[in-house]
């Protein structure tokens, strides 16, 4: 056990590294490996929405989940398994990307905004802790998203393989998806970089089982430290990594791609965190159990990418100049949905609504 | 007394949650926890010895049986 801790802390701390890296490499501040921005981006590429600064196939993606499946084959832990409530877990991949891109950033941006000096940030993470302690109080009442049943192996392979099909793309400079010339989009590292970058972060995500809503979540259901190490390694390695490459600036205003709206920024994480906890982990954790072949986290991930086109279509998404009504109405909406999900799938209400009551052996 | 939960099939954090609610409920004993994948052993192993219960994992086919017990 005490050598997976020194796991996870490594890969938080190489997670830090590696995103101050990334930026310095091109990637847009403080953005050294967002989930819920590079999945943003992708949708772009594959041109689900149409905003020309975010449009591109992030490789790290790729790279991480091609790092993840080969792992978990190596080590046989990749099993097809899935019908756990796929709609709900695509509903609340959406709602939680709406609150994200409210906020702009996942879980794990939030600190690396924060290791870069962005307060805004710390905002944000007050509104994603008391995001997961909602979510928590319904998984203390039982909450259960029901169980997953074993499938056909095929369907544990079409998620990776995809995802290594489209690495193979990005490496190979095949110029077929949409990429933005100018913004966020067009700011990147070298393609190689990514991959690599990627592979690393895969394999690591994989062992360790890092998550950041697991952090915060493990902590408050059970005073589990262990992901929690993970959280402040990255923190910790993000923020000193800014300071000696010159990227640490303190403060709320003119931070990078980031705005100083602080109810919505609290609100968007909370609605994140709400919704994270519910579907059992971040987005990051949702791509390694998908490229573990689990389909009912790869459909939230494709719930997630839905969410970003849907934000980005319909001008829900804020921007360094604040968030639109638009955004702020989606963000109530998102909270009002996840409640009633997360009291429907209540085991101690669901007697009454006839709805969910599996995953418990009552 | 012995009790055997069945989480296979559920996701993190359930096997936790599910296992921790059987065992507060027994100041000692026996309970048998039966997983079907790596983390959610690891996290139930981990939550076990956290709690100070003595840990045994068989494996069963694609499974693994964890027997936590306390004396």
């Amino acid at each position: 056990m005490k050598n997976k801790k020194i796991l996870v802390g490594v890969t938080g701390g190489l997670l830090g590294l590696l995103s101050v890296l990334l930026v310095k490499f091109g990637n847009p501040g403080n953005m050294g490996y967002c989930i819920a921005c590079f999945l943003r981006d992708i949708s772009g590429g594959l041109g689900f929405q149409k905003v020309e600064t975010v449009q591109y196939m992030r490789p790290e993606i790729f790279g991480l989940i091609t790092g993840a499946f080969f792992v978990a084959l190596f080590k046989k832990e990749h099993k097809a398994v899935g019908g756990s409530s796929p709609i709900v877990r695509f509903t609340l991949g959406f709602i939680a990307m709406v609150g994200m891109l409210v906020f702009l950033g996942c879980p794990l941006r939030v600190v690396l905004r924060l290791a870069g000096g962005d307060l805004n940030a710390g905002v944000g993470i007050l509104g994603l802790i008391v995001g997961v302690f909602i979510g928590i109080q319904f998984l203390n009442r039982g909450f259960s998203l029901g169980r997953a049943t074993n499938l056909p192996a095929v369907n544990g392979y079409i998620f990776p393989i995809t995802a290594i099909i489209l690495l193979i793309l990005s490496v190979s400079g095949t110029f077929i998806f949409f990429a933005s010339k100018s913004g966020p989009g067009s700011m990147h590292a070298p393609v190689i970089v990514s991959v690599v970058a990627g592979l690393i972060m895969g394999v690591l995500v994989q062992r360790s089982r890092f998550c950041m809503i697991g952090g915060i979540r493990d902590f408050i259901l059970f005073r589990d430290t262990y992901l929690l190490w993970g959280f402040l390694a990255l923190l910790i390695v993000a923020f000193v990594g800014n300071l000696t490459v010159g990227a640490f600036k303190l403060g709320f205003q003119g931070q990078p791609l980031a705005h100083t709206d602080g109810l919505w920024n609290f609100l968007g994480m909370l609605l994140a965190g709400t919704a994270s906890a519910l579907l059992g982990g971040c987005p990051l954790r949702q791509l390694t159990a998908a490229s573990e072949g689990n389909t009912d986290c790869a459909i939230a991930i494709i719930g997630l990418i839905a969410g970003a086109a849907f934000a980005h279509n319909f001008g829900l998404a804020a921007s360094p100049k604040g968030v639109p009504v638009a955004g702020q109405f989606a963000t109530l909406i998102g909270l009002a949905v996840v409640f009633l999900i997360a009291v429907l799938g209540t085991h101690r209400f669901s007697s009454i609504f006839g709805g969910l009551s599996h995953g418990r052996n009552n | 007394m012995e009790e055997i939960i069945d989480v296979r099939g559920l996701l993190c954090p359930e096997p936790v949650l599910v296992t921790k609610q059987a065992i507060d409920k027994l100041p000692k004993g026996i309970v048998k926890v039966l997983v079907d994948n790596n983390a959610a052993k690891e996290n139930v192993i981990r939550l076990a010895e956290n709690l100070k219960w003595n840990v045994t994992v068989v494996s069963q086919g694609f499974d693994y049986l964890i027997t936590l017990q306390k004396n």
